[in-house]
């Protein structure tokens, strides 16, 4: 039998980690990237990543409450067998991590130093100063080069993933990419095909995200067939600094390690921020959210910021909006571990953030949605059969989905520090799963196909190249991007309204229709940018209908998605019967609401745009509740719906694993 | 404040043809910066002089400082496009921003330059942790705060090439590993278990095109963007291969 090989596209944490667990396994791998993976996207993430440890064990943590964490935090919409097997995984993967020589920050005797993140109560979040992403990814990319110079994996680094290459059979058979540099374009046989390629923050134009982060990857895969799932599902990160190319993030380590959220209680105070006292101060997290204080999820962080600054009026500026983030308060030594992140502001603004409150407001960060993965449940843990041919495998055999690319482990809202885990995590164990589809695969292997395949794949797309190259029209694609981020900000983030979503259709219409008369500014035949943010456009406009016409008919609020229309009123009443009363019936109204819409969203590629099905979420282990992170007032509500005996609490028991 | 801002830049085409400068006039916005200057004139790529041209072919991607790629000179110092920010550059030179490729790599287009002899270095030097396997075994060994204090600064290490651009022993007819290589080489060394592989770093660091090749001049350390103490790492080397050289003498 011919050598078997198998296509990583994107080596970012996720393909880094599927990379060195298949060569471990002694499986060749051909490692595609549109830059040195050392510079993927990864590298942007700051804070940490999750799991419990000793310690937390010790003050009552467990995988059980790391799970409960992160599907409480998602609003129930992860089926929940992958994220219970993630968070099983989790200690063994930091575990890991360290062994390869990841520089954890230590306490003083030497065990790793761990942090608290947001919609958790424990300090579960193990980092390397506030570049912990830069320091995995480099840990990862070093193992990846050891099996480099063993001759297990071959680096296309600077090579463009264009779309898989499927039989008549439906089987995935490899891929085509195009040399970023000489502009060729070529087949890659693979009898299996791994995408890793990250998020769509380039969406909505200024994102926290890199400048590679298109989605390009994830729309070529869509437009071939794979499904989209949960695509309006997106995180709006609450503290980024606004800046007119990026949107360059805040970690929420900042506030892990103390740091609070204010506006002065007077609009637009314009005193210098130090001299404000206490008791002018609004810090409206604190005072809403006494439990969780500045560390609730993100989306109810962002939400709040939006209202008090949009709202309340409340913004530190007039004409631009932004809340005070302050760590003037902390030590020298808590500063000294956010280093990176301090730098980054003091670097991009020209202001101290340890002597000035730093200025932020909320930005897109992160894409709950992707590709749509499958998994297999092992009944007797819960968890996953790992192994299982099934998991992270797309609806076209032999695709299989990594990474941020997937949809599978944040439901309606990612917690922090949960994705680096579910990249690592994914990567590590579609490495078995992929043995297996090797050792068991139908109608022979990549190397038995006709050439026809793939020569076929290749000329298609090389037409497309052509064809977009030679395309006269009077549309500057940079232009249109521009455009395409305003609508999408506008209409696909904090607040939803159906009227703004449809309008935002007919905008995307407008934009696709604009983009058949699109003219590259670059014809030539040599490292031409111009082409590959091109044909990136073509595919950011289709996710972005994915997440508009996805939001549009999600009439509920959920997580991230938050449409005000739709939002079942709290109680308020003063006298306690009638609060009660309110009370029951917003539990009902919540009951009826899951009922509709605790479901995935799929979206199907068609000519006619996407066409969306839902389909059921696998809540088996824990009973969906309200959603309330302890906001002052709504305690009514956690008691009404723990006497209803629907099986949720406040936080479900160990017992119900079965 | 002028409303356009005059950018020269050394294109090229590809490897094989001359440069030439062109000028641009790119309007100004606040707090830009020279990835957001190329950004605008590939959207628009027209040069001062009215005539249409090709947009500037660059590397970038996290827009922070922390992947190393839009590595470029800038005013004659190299650095990241990405954090030099178009207020300061006029602070020091009002009139124009002057923007090349680093030169001591081969050109691939414009400002788009070949890094790969970099990553060759770290494998030679063997820039790992050789574990035994990814299977679960526990945590590595137990690391002292200042321990981690001493290598998270190394590790920061983006490759961006400044240090490189910078040395002067560094270029094309040198067999020079290079500073950054070096730099890794120490922080694997003093790693509790990348530890196992020192002898063979510390082999091609006494070797051909190692350590002896540096001439000490510390124009590395002065414009690395991370502040990587380069000239202790250079140091550090110097003084443990020659221990490695004496315990070779002695047969060990
Ligand atoms: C500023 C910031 C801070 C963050 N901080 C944290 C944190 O503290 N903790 C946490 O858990 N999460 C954090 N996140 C989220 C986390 O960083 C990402 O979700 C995660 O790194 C994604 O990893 P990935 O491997 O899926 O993809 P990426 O790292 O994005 O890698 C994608 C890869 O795909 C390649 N690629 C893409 N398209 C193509 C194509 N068409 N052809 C070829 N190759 C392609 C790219 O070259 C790259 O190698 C943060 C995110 C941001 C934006
Ligand atoms: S000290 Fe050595 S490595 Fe650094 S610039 Fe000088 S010659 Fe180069
Ligand atoms: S040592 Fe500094 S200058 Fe040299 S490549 Fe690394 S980060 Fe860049
Ligand atoms: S774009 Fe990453 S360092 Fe400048």
């Amino acid at each position: 039998m011919a050598e078997q090989h198998v296509v990583v596209v994107g080596g970012g944490l996720a393909g880094l980690a599927a990379t060195m667990r298949l060569a471990e396994a002694g499986i060749h791998v051909y490692l595609i990237s549109m830059v040195p993976v050392k510079r993927s996207h990864s590298v942007c993430a700051q804070g940490g990543i999750n799991s419990v440890s000793q310690l937390t064990r010790q003050q009552g943590d467990s995988e059980w409450k790391h799970f409960d964490d992160t599907v409480y935090g998602g609003d129930f919409l992860q089926h929940q067998p992958p994220v219970k097997e993630m968070c099983d995984w989790a200690p063994r993967v930091i575990d890991l991590l360290d062994r390869l020589g990841v520089p954890f920050n230590r306490t003083p005797e030497g065990f790793r130093d761990q942090r608290r993140f947001g919609g958790t109560l424990y300090k579960r979040t193990a980092f390397a100063g506030a570049t912990t992403g830069q320091q995995l990814i480099y840990a990862l990319d070093e193992q990846v080069r050891r099996w480099e110079t063993e001759g297990l994996v071959q680096k296309f680094e600077y090579w463009e993933f264009l779309g898989p290459i499927v039989d008549a059979n439906g089987q995935c058979r490899g891929v085509v990419a195009q040399d970023m540099f000489a502009m060729t374009i070529r087949s890659f046989a693979a009898d299996a095909v791994i995408l890793a390629t990250g998020g769509c923050g380039l969406v909505y134009g200024r994102s926290t995200m890199s400048m590679i982060c298109t989605g390009g990857a994830v729309g070529r895969a869509f437009r071939a067939g794979v499904k989209y799932a949960n695509g309006e599902f997106i995180q709006v990160h609450p503290t980024a600094i606004p800046g007119t190319d990026k949107l360059r993030l805040m970690s929420e380590s900042a506030r892990g390690e103390g740091g609070r959220v204010w506006v002065p209680r007077k609009p637009q105070d314009d005193r210098d921020p130090n001299s404000i006292p206490e008791a002018e101060r609004f810090y409206f997290l604190e005072e809403r959210y006494p439990t969780y204080g500045n560390l609730v999820p993100r989306d109810i962080a962002t939400r709040e910021i939006f209202d008090v600054c949009v709202n309340l009026g409340l913004s530190v500026e007039k004409d631009r909006l932004c809340a005070y983030l302050d760590l003037t308060h902390l030590s020298d030594d808590t500063h000294r571990k956010l280093e990176g992140i301090l730098e980054i502001y003091e670097k991009f603004q020209g202001v101290d953030p340890r002597t000035v409150p730093m200025k932020v407001f909320p930005a897109v960060h992160y894409s709950m949605g992707g590709l749509w993965v499958d998994y297999e449940r092992n009944d007797d843990t819960g968890g996953l059969v790992i192994g299982s041919t099934r998991n992270h495998q797309s609806n076209v055999p032999g695709l299989f989905v990594i990474g941020e690319a997937d949809y599978q482990f944040h439901g309606a809202n990612r917690l922090g520090a949960n994705s680096l885990l579910s990249c690592i995590f994914t990567g590590l164990i579609v490495a078995p799963t992929v043995k297996n589809r090797l050792a068991s695969l139908e109608h022979g292997t990549a190397g038995d196909q006709n050439v026809s395949l793939y020569d076929g794949a290749v000329k298609t797309n090389q037409a497309r190249c052509d064809a977009l190259i030679s395309n006269e029209g009077d549309e500057n694609p940079y232009t249109l991007h521009q455009e395409l981020g305003e609508v999408m900000t506008r209409s696909a983030t904090v607040v939803r309204d159906n009227k703004d979503l449809e309008a935002a259709l007919a905008k995307i219409g407008e934009l696709d229709d604009r983009y058949t008369r699109v003219r590259m500014s670059d014809k030539g035949d040599w490292t031409n940018q111009n082409l590959s943010f091109t044909r990136a456009l073509g595919d950011m406009l289709c996710i972005a209908r994915v997440i508009v016409k996805g939001a549009l008919l999600r009439d509920e609020c959920r997580g991230a998605h938050y449409k005000p229309e739709f939002q079942i009123p709290p109680p308020d009443a003063d006298e306690p019967g009638e609060l009660r009363k309110q009370a029951e019936s917003w539990c009902e109204a919540f009951k009826k609401k899951n009922d509709k819409w605790l479901k995935t969203t799929i979206a199907e590629h068609t000519s006619d745009g996407p066409v969306i099905s839902y389909e059921a979420v696998d809540t088996s282990l824990i009973p969906p509740r309200p959603r309330t992170y302890g906001l002052k007032g709504a305690e009514i509500i956690e008691e009404v719906w723990r006497e209803m005996g629907t099986g949720g609490g406040v936080r479900a028991k160990k017992e119900s694993a079965k | 404040m002028a409303n356009k801002i005059n950018v020269k830049v050394l294109r090229q085409p590809d490897p094989h043809s001359g440069s030439h400068w062109e000028t641009f006039g790119v309007p100004y916005e606040d707090g830009m910066n020279v990835t957001t200057i190329l950004q605008r004139i590939a959207a628009n790529p027209v040069t001062a002089d009215h005539q249409p041209t090709t947009p500037v072919a660059y590397d970038a991607s996290c827009l922070e400082e922390v992947c190393g790629a839009c590595t470029m000179v800038i005013n004659g110092t190299v650095r990241q496009a990405c954090s030099a920010l178009v207020d300061q550059l006029m602070e020091d030179s009002p009139n124009v921003i002057e923007v090349r490729p680093m030169t001591k790599f081969a050109v691939v287009r414009d400002l788009v330059v070949d890094r790969r002899p970099m990553f060759e270095a770290l494998k030679r030097v063997k820039a790992w942790v050789r574990v035994d396997g990814y299977h679960d075994l526990g945590p590595g060994r137990r690391v002292l705060a200042s321990e981690q204090e001493a290598a998270y600064p190394l590790s920061r290490c983006m490759t961006c090439g400044c240090c490189v651009e910078a040395c002067p022993q560094f270029h094309d007819k040198s067999p020079f590993i290079g500073p950054a290589a070096i730099s890794q080489a120490m922080f694997f060394n003093a790693h509790p278990t990348g530890r196992v592989d020192e002898s063979d770093r510390l082999e091609v660091l006494s070797g051909f095109g190692g350590i002896a090749d540096c001439g000490n001049s510390q124009n590395c350390v002065k414009v690395c963007p991370k502040d990587i103490p380069l000239t202790d790492s250079i140091a550090q080397a110097g003084r443990d291969t020659t221990i490695h050289k004496i315990k070779q003498w002695f047969g060990r």
